[in-house]
């Protein structure tokens, strides 16, 4: 009997080794090293499954993904830090996440690594090793490696831009040739045109903004102005003072302008739009304008409907005080709970090389690293690749302090509560912010 | 097959000492996963806890968060905003549930298909139900839109049920009645069908005419359950989360910040530990006592 069961064993386990070869097991799954990456779910994610197939190829180490919508993505991912768990063993974070995940023990810190492996943070564009990997900022401390650069832009609908009769009546309302906007006054002017005009008989309407209320939306769309228009968060000499600056007087109008802007010239129930709703608009020919990040400019730029040649990109246009444009995108971290540490920095190290780096670009992920937008051909690799350029080197973060999720709901409440409820003034909607953001600081112990 | 020692010992055990075999089971996993948590969550309630910051040293705060919160106009705000929502769903629910109750109590022909189709919202989940009506309510494509222009000659797109800061409370009291009132018609159905036949037909021979049946009979009898009704959805709408996140969430502005959604972003977002946790005693307290004081009305209104 015994020998009939270790015959069973034995040719089971040739059958198994069989089918598991026919069925192409790799060779990481052979060795059962696998690791989880954790990101969120968007077109970026896709072209990263892409790219990591060569990583497997490469060290036989297997890929997971665990990729949550963005709405979800900040609630899903911090929760899961917070509590510890090693779910993930590499995390594409938020840039805000980082004084937090620095402070609470959850990410690896980077420097030994990056010495040991000859990883230099000069190879990056500066502002994503300060948005997506310094803590404290302007320091040599790592916690991540720039992977996904990103930040707000504009889309507008090329083909309306063009056509004689828009031309014609653009000139004779403003005076001048409809263009892409230099300013966010030209920007105005242009949604205005735009809203509730007939294109094929269809109506169609300005701009599509953030104006989400629940997560990060509204807050990653008024920046924009607010920053054009002289908002800081903080004195440069004093840092965490914040009286004049986040409510100055110039801050002020730039939120009076945003709102302005919402009021005039959105689609009828954009009073909760963030990223996907912004692509549905502008996808489904609803609106002459978009404002999202640049991360899906390539996919926008492959659309049947609305891409190629019928779509134009822009940077976020000047203010009365500068021109400046909200960051986005994320860092790579190995995260500190994991039991597969050694593979999760096999896996940077691989991803910070020149040749993959520049895959990453063509498959549809933004490097950070100089090798490749510094590269002549760069500007004239994709439609948009010129403003994303031209964007990485005026980029404005939030807070990244270790409070940024309390300092960012304070701003999406007086922010929405003005902008769309209408409720208070732009100059109470910011005093209002000061004091919040005054008492959050206060509780965290920071002097100012 | 029991062997003949364990039956001994089992036989051995008396009445009392039974029991507690069977129900310690049930009480340690109470303990566990109800008792304790609440005692904790009281704990956490005086401390500067921070679930993100488990390495902080813990600092006993006394009443510092049950003060700041019962003395924040944010809060009360929230408050407000959930009170008009619980009392206006509720009412909306009473009356109309009620109402098809009676009708559905009439046994027409076909009322059986009626009342499966009047029951469906409420078998949905709460997400796909904000889900849905937040295309229901888009200005431009959506149905509801398209119904009042139908009906009041207005342009759809010239109004936004969920954008609108005096529309969307009514929005959400809207979407949480069209999916609850079939609940409260089942709880008034059962009610109307357990008042025997004799006592109409007693009224009958005395000749009462049907509205004077409705108030002194209907009515009356099937109080208890009407309140049990609106006690079940008062409790449930008072802590609503899901769907009005889902349609709103809790915006413009902070128009539909309910209660929960004020304590999801304290507790999950800004991971104010303590503070949400002494908010989530007071929200508590407050159903709790409610739901108490209710309970006793509604045990004289049976006593009766």
């Amino acid at each position: 009997m015994k020998r009939t069961m270790k015959t069973l064993v034995v040719a089971c386990g040739a059958v198994s080794a069989a089918l598991g070869v026919g069925a192409g097991i790799t060779p990481a799954q052979a060795q059962g090293k696998t690791i989880t990456l954790c990101w969120a779910a968007w077109d970026p994610a896709n072209a990263l499954v892409e790219l990591s197939k060569d990583f497997t190829a490469k060290s036989g180490i297997g890929m997971k993904f665990e990729f949550v919508p963005w709405t979800n993505y900040a609630d899903r991912f911090l929760n899961e830090l917070n509590s510890h768990g090693s779910l993930c063993d590499l995390i594409i974070g938020d840039s805000q996440w980082i004084g937090g995940a620095a402070e609470n023990g959850q990410y690896v810190k980077l420097n030994d690594f990056f010495k040991k492996e000859g990883i230099s943070m000069d190879d990056y564009m500066p502002a994503t090793v300060v948005g997506y990997s310094e803590w404290p900022k302007n320091t040599p401390n790592y916690w991540a490696l720039p992977a996904m650069g990103d930040a707000v832009g504009w889309t507008y609908r090329k083909d309306w831009f063009a056509r004689p009769d828009v031309q014609k009546d653009f000139k004779a309302k403003y005076g001048r040739d409809i263009a892409v906007p230099k300013t966010l006054d030209e920007l105005k002017d242009i949604a205005q045109f735009f809203q509730g005009r007939e294109i094929d008989g269809k109506k169609v309407y300005g701009a599509s903004i953030y104006t989400e209320r629940g997560s990060e939306g509204i807050t990653m769309g008024v920046s924009n102005y607010l920053y054009d228009y002289g908002f800081k968060y903080d004195d440069p000499k004093k840092p965490y003072a914040m009286d004049g600056f986040v409510n100055s007087a110039s801050a002020v109008k730039g939120l009076e302008a945003y709102k302005e802007l919402y009021k005039c010239c959105t689609p009828p129930g954009a009073s909760n739009s963030y990223m996907s709703e912004g692509l549905d608009a502008f996808k489904s020919g609803q609106v002459a304008l978009q404002m999202n990040f640049f991360a899906f400019f390539p996919g926008l730029y492959k659309d049947p409907n609305v891409g190629g040649d019928k779509i134009g990109f822009f940077v976020n246009p000047a203010g009365p005080a500068a021109q400046a444009t909200q960051l986005g995108g994320q860092g790579i971290s190995v995260v500190s709970y994991s039991k597969n540490q050694a593979e999760a920095l096999q896996y940077i190290k691989w991803f910070s090389g020149g040749d993959v780096q520049k895959k990453w670009w063509a498959l549809g992920g933004y490097s950070c690293a100089k090798s490749v937008l510094n590269d002549p051909s760069f500007p004239g690799s994709a439609p948009f690749a010129k403003e994303f350029l031209q964007s990485m080197g005026m980029v404005v973060d939030f807070w990244a302090e270790p409070s940024y999720a309390q300092l960012l709901q304070a701003e999406q409440k007086r922010v929405h509560d003005y902008v769309v409820a209408d409720k208070g003034t732009a100059q109470e909607a910011l005093d209002g912010l000061v004091k919040d953001w005054k008492a959050i600081f206060k509780e965290e112990g920071k002097k100012f | 097959m029991v062997r003949p020692g364990v039956a001994r010992r089992i036989r051995g055990l008396s009445d009392r000492a039974l029991a507690w075999l069977f129900i310690t089971p049930t009480i340690v996993l109470l303990l566990a996963i109800n008792i304790f948590p609440l005692l904790w969550t009281i704990y956490l309630s005086f401390t500067n806890y921070r679930a993100n910051r488990a390495n902080v040293p813990m600092i006993w705060l006394g009443a510092d968060w049950y003060q700041s919160i019962l003395t924040d106009p944010d809060i009360w705000a929230a408050m407000q905003v959930t009170a008009h929502f619980v009392i206006w769903t509720v009412v909306i629910e009473t009356v109309l549930g009620f109402g098809l109750a009676y009708l559905i109590d009439k046994k027409f022909r076909g009322h059986g298909m009626w009342t499966t189709i009047i029951l469906l919202p409420m078998m949905l989940s709460p997400a796909v139900v904000g889900n849905f009506w937040t295309f229901l309510y888009q200005p431009q494509i959506g149905l509801f839109n398209y119904v009042v222009a139908f009906f009041t000659g207005r342009p759809a797109s010239s109004f936004q049920m969920l954008g609108d800061v005096t529309l969307s409370p009514w929005a959400i009291v809207i979407v949480d009645a069209w999916m609850w009132t079939p609940y409260v018609m089942l709880i008034c159905l059962a009610g109307l069908r357990s008042i025997p036949d004799y006592i109409y037909e007693a009224a009958e021979v005395d000749r009462a005419s049907k509205w004077r049946q409705f108030w002194s009979i209907t009515l009356p009898m099937a109080l208890p359950f009407i309140m049990l009704a609106v006690l079940f959805r008062g409790i449930e709408n008072f802590k609503m989360f899901d769907m009005v996140n889902l349609l709103t969430g809790g915006g413009p502005g902070s128009t539909t910040e309910v209660a929960s959604i004020t304590l999801k972003r304290a507790a999950f977002e800004s991971w104010r530990t303590g503070y949400s946790s002494a908010f989530a005693i007071i929200l508590f307290v407050t159903v709790f006592g409610l739901a108490n004081i209710y309970v006793k009305a509604l045990n004289k209104v049976k006593s009766r």
